[in-house]
């Protein structure tokens, strides 16, 4: 971080958390019409926490993240509202030049797909050395020497002789261990990890998930775990938000939302995992598909599959309702949802 | 879900290896990956038998070689005891009306220039004996309406549906030629959270109706489970352990399964600061190198020499009541001890 | 199977679609249909169609645009600019602009189109060919297309033109035309056989094509049900620019002297012709190159209109 930007946000001197998104609201303008993908999304991350961000493909989970990181591709994409604050202060209101300084020294990414995310034409040490150079103006000698120790860091085996390999050298696993030590060489404060795991093995997605754990407890990271799985987020998670249509229907420390859901959608998310006692049985099942991100149902998104819904559900937007300090829904009938229990 | 004891599938020491060339004129072998190294089991009529593995154990390549989409190096796939991997012409068209797949991918799964119609009447244009010409519409529209789709819409393209609805399309084309069998390669796992476990009791109720015989192969354990009669776990071309659900879930044997079942993620928080985990170290090798004698010894906690001198066959061994193909099989509880 | 009242609780869970309905009527609906309707609806459609009736008009009839007779010379004339009398002006040899524009779109659609046609058809086979058989056909076809991609177009064109018919000789306007076309289609083929080839393969590999297989589906059925309909589109376009393109080749060759000559009436030939007296003449020049223009835009917006309509996905 420079000079100019440590001072404008010190550490503590801002009230929030270390990063707050703030009723952010994003479009997308297509041929077939404006796709709202995220409609007013709050949520923060403090340091050394975990937050997962919870949802299916077209809930908004990733396009939050990329505006976070201010990689969204606009056009299509546009930011119609909301607040990105990091230590205080609003990225979406920085200039250019300073948002690329916070992007790796203090927010990076790491991408579900990383083969597509390396360049498959330069050597991975090489890759993970530009980081140095571009950032720190660091000798090519020194970054090739600290590339290796992060390479080590990460747990690639030889990491010393594979400095010089390329990307289609390593297994899945593997570059998915390269691009974390590229996100990780500047140590930021928040890493943001979209899908990481969604491509791997099971056996290499523990390890993956292990190593990010571990990293985490090192240096201290806010991480932000985007996923759809709902094992990955138990396991490592201290809060979850829960994202459908582009709002966050629910958020919660971890425990209490697998002890009892107060949003119907995380509810049936939760009943329709496959469990051993019900084998042979039929899987509850939420009914329907998911919104039409250029029709959004009037009211709660969720209205037309949900079980609980009543007249006012289609025509009123429920607020993120507090449960507790810690907790909310966007349900009217959170209360009934809590106190219902299992189906 | 009973199953009856009659095999309708036979698999046996099953091979395909693909050779590895080199040169652009003349092709020279240079070794070979073994993707399938020699799998045999049955398939009763009216079970699932579920197939996991990771990315490279050949468990897709398995798929291709039942259905004959492939031609195997060795081994036979008796299908009512005739072998479908050397039938030809019209004796294999006849052959494949008794064994269909659902593939993984919704999107690339149907042709994306043919209407639901079109895709759904395509098995009775190739079989044009099945349903005459005639009654085929009609007949396409009453399949839409199983696998729970609107009939009405028959005339509208792939791309207007969403990704479960799609593979509903992918279900039908596969029943249309009322199949004894049905290979399911990774069906849901392409779909959102929410979506699968509607096609899962889909898949599940078609069974019922029809008496179908499924392979279903996944990677994601806790759907297996939930569908399969039994279970085979693949490692590397080979069948490492073969068991009924709760053999397998409740006393795996062999280490690479133990270690599977392990590393799945439980949707539940509690306990998870004392949760053992047994984590693998490194990836798979590869399959066009394989470690001599027992494929996992290289990641195994449990290896001594004579693994690597020995391939261990896939039998029951004192202590384990089910086959495994580990010198050292032994029950462990992983799941339940977590 | 039969009994839809038994399977009513299946539905539980399905929704409907979410897109708009292209067609929920009774009939049943073909690919060629859908692109038909899809095509009536297409402003870009009807523009590019009227003026290539246009254009075949005034290649099928010349004699409906101009009374003029575009052989008659008047050298005092020569190189005349635009007037109410010749509404293009006069040419070189004092020959109305006009008149030989029109009379030149016969042979000039005629040479784009035919060897286009020669080319998709050669190109197309082969590459379809090479494609799904794979092996040593692909290997055959491959590396004689590349040898013929390997002679530069214009040498290629000289040697065999050269050859055949000589500048002193004296062949008819049939045999010229003839020679020309088959030039250009034995030149041009590779590159279509590349993108055939290309296109098959991507779609070959697709899981519908196995899908397919798996229900025991012959090879005719493959390439004209599957393979064939999704590689249409980059031979579609490749396809229009080509018959612009090779009214252009069919120009280039009669500058070198060696293509379409006199008595033969081109807008190549015209171009070739006045093609030095772009200061001092430039009407002789323009107005027979915006026909060609003109054709070429023509067959370039049909194809693209074609093209579009052909993909389900943007309707």
């Amino acid at each position: 971080m420079t000079e100019v930007l440590s001072e404008q946000m010190g550490r503590g001197s801002h009230g929030g958390a270390l990063l707050e998104v703030d009723n952010l609201h994003v479009e997308f303008r297509t041929r077939a019409g404006v796709a709202k993908a995220v409609n007013g999304v709050t949520y923060s991350v403090d340091a050394g926490e975990t937050l997962a961000v919870l949802g299916e493909s077209g809930s908004g989970k990733s396009v939050t993240a990329q505006t976070i990181m201010g990689i969204l591709d606009m056009p299509p994409g546009k930011i119609t509202g909301g607040e990105i604050r990091f230590r205080g202060v609003d990225l979406l209101k920085l200039p250019d030049d300073q948002r690329r300084k916070i992007r790796g020294e203090g927010i990076s990414m790491v991408f579900q797909d990383a083969l597509s995310a390396l360049n498959p034409v330069f050597p991975v040490g090489w890759q993970i050395a530009e980081m140095f150079r571009m950032h720190r103006g660091t000798s090519r000698a020194d970054a090739k020497k600290m590339a290796v120790e992060l390479m080590d860091r990460v747990r690639i085996p030889a990491a010393k002789e594979r400095v010089n390999d390329f990307p289609h050298q390593f297994s899945g696993g593997m570059r998915q261990r390269i691009m974390i030590a590229m996100a990780i060489a500047l140590d930021p404060e928040i890493l943001i990890a979209d899908e990481p795991t969604t491509a791997l093995d099971v056996t290499v997605q523990a390890q993956i998930m292990g190593l990010l754990a571990e990293l985490q407890r090192d240096s201290n990271m806010g991480l932000i775990l985007i996923t759809h799985d709902l094992g990955v987020v138990a396991d490592v998670a201290d809060k979850i938000a829960v994202m459908y249509g582009g709002r966050i229907v629910e958020n919660a420390p971890v425990h209490d939302l697998y002890r009892d859901p107060a949003h119907p959608y995380s509810k049936g998310l939760l009943e329709s995992i496959p469990r051993v006692d019900q084998k042979g049985q039929e899987l509850y099942a939420i009914k329907g598909l998911p919104p039409n991100l250029l029709e959004m149902p009037t009211g709660c998104a969720f209205h037309p599959r949900c079980p609980y819904r009543r007249d006012n559900c289609v025509t009123d937007v429920p607020p993120l309702y507090t449960i507790s300090g810690t907790r909310g829904s966007a349900c009217h009938y959170w209360r009934e949802v809590i106190d219902e229990g299992e189906r | 879900m009973k199953a009856n004891a009659e095999s309708i599938l036979e698999v046996r020491d099953l091979v395909k290896h693909f050779p590895l060339t080199q040169g652009i004129v003349v092709k020279r072998q240079i070794g070979a990956i073994k993707a399938v190294d020699g799998v045999s089991f049955d398939l009763h009529r009216g079970e699932t038998l579920g197939v996991v593995g990771e990315s490279g154990c050949g468990k897709s390549t398995l798929a291709k070689l039942l259905m004959a989409l492939e031609r195997p190096t060795s081994g036979s796939v008796r299908i009512h005891g005739r072998d479908i991997t050397t039938a030809r012409g019209s004796e294999l068209k006849r052959m494949r009306r008794n064994i269909q797949m659902v593939m993984q991918d919704p999107y690339t799964s149907l042709n994306p220039r043919m209407t639901v119609g079109d895709i759904v009447g395509e098995p009775f244009e190739i079989h044009t004996d099945v349903v005459p010409k005639g009654g085929r519409r009609r007949r396409v529209q009453e399949l839409l309406e199983v696998v729970g789709l609107n009939p009405d819409h028959i005339n509208r393209y792939p791309h207007q549906f969403s990704g479960g609805q799609r593979q509903r399309i992918g279900i039908a084309r596969g029943l249309a030629l009322q199949p004894e069998i049905i290979i399911c390669d990774e069906p849901v796992s392409a779909l959102d959270v929410s979506i699968q476990a509607q096609v899962m009791n889909l898949l599940e109720r078609l069974q019922n109706e029809f008496d179908l015989a499924y392979i279903f192969i996944a990677h994601d354990l806790s759907v297996v489970r939930h569908i399969s009669d039994r279970i085979a776990v693949m490692y590397l071309g080979k069948i490492v352990e073969l068991g009924s659900d709760a053999q397998i879930y409740d006393g795996p044997t062999h280490p690479y399964t133990q270690a599977l079942l392990s590393a799945v993620p439980v949707p539940d928080p509690e306990g998870r600061e004392t949760r053992q985990r047994i984590i693998l170290q490194g990836d798979p090798p590869s399959p066009a190198n394989p470690p001599s004698g027992c494929h996992f010894r290289t990641r195994c906690w449990k290896a001594q020499d004579i693994c690597a001198e020995q391939t261990p066959a896939l039998e029951a061994r004192p202590g384990s009541d089910h086959p495994s193909a580990c010198h050292f099989a032994e029950a462990r509880d992983v799941v339940n001890a977590q | 199977m039969s009994d839809p009242t038994a399977t009513q609780d299946l539905i539980k869970g399905a929704g409907e679609p979410t897109a708009s309905p292209v067609a929920v009527r009774g009939d049943r609906r073909s690919l060629w249909r859908d692109t038909w309707d899809i095509l009536k609806r297409r402003k870009i459609f009807w523009i590019s169609f009227v003026m290539l009736i246009v254009f075949l008009l005034m290649a099928a009839f010349p004699t409906l645009f101009t009374h003029k007779d575009p052989e008659y010379a008047t050298l005092a004339k020569s190189m005349e600019g635009p007037s109410a009398d010749a509404w293009f002006g006069y040419d070189l040899q004092g020959r109305d602009v006009f008149a030989r524009s029109v009379y030149g779109a016969r042979t000039s659609i005629i040479v784009g189109v035919l060897a286009t046609l020669a080319t998709v058809l050669l190109g197309g086979l082969t590459g379809v060919l090479a494609a799904y058989f794979g092996r040593w056909i692909d290997a055959v076809v491959s590396r004689v297309g590349e040898m013929f991609l390997g002679l530069p177009y214009v040498l290629g064109a000289i040697i065999i033109l050269g050859t055949v018919t000589p500048a002193q000789s004296n062949p008819g306007k049939a045999m010229i035309m003839a020679v020309v076309i088959i030039v250009l289609a034995l030149l041009g083929w590779p590159i279509l056989m590349r993108i055939a080839r290309s296109a098959v393969i991507q779609a070959k590999h697709q899981d519908y094509v196995q899908a397919a297989r798996a229900l025991g589906a012959g090879p005719l059925r493959l390439i004209f049900r599957h393979l064939l309909p999704n590689s249409l589109a980059p031979i579609l376009v490749y396809t229009t620019i080509t018959i612009g393109s090779y009214i252009g080749a069919e120009a280039t060759l009669s500058l070198l002297g060696i293509g379409l000559r006199p008595p033969v009436i081109s807008w190549g030939i015209a171009i070739a012709d006045h093609a030095s007296y772009m200061r001092t003449g430039a009407h002789a020049l323009l107005f027979p190159a915006a026909f060609l223009s003109l054709c070429v835009l023509t067959f370039v917006m049909l194809g693209e209109a074609v093209r579009d309509a052909l993909d389900p996905k943007l309707r």
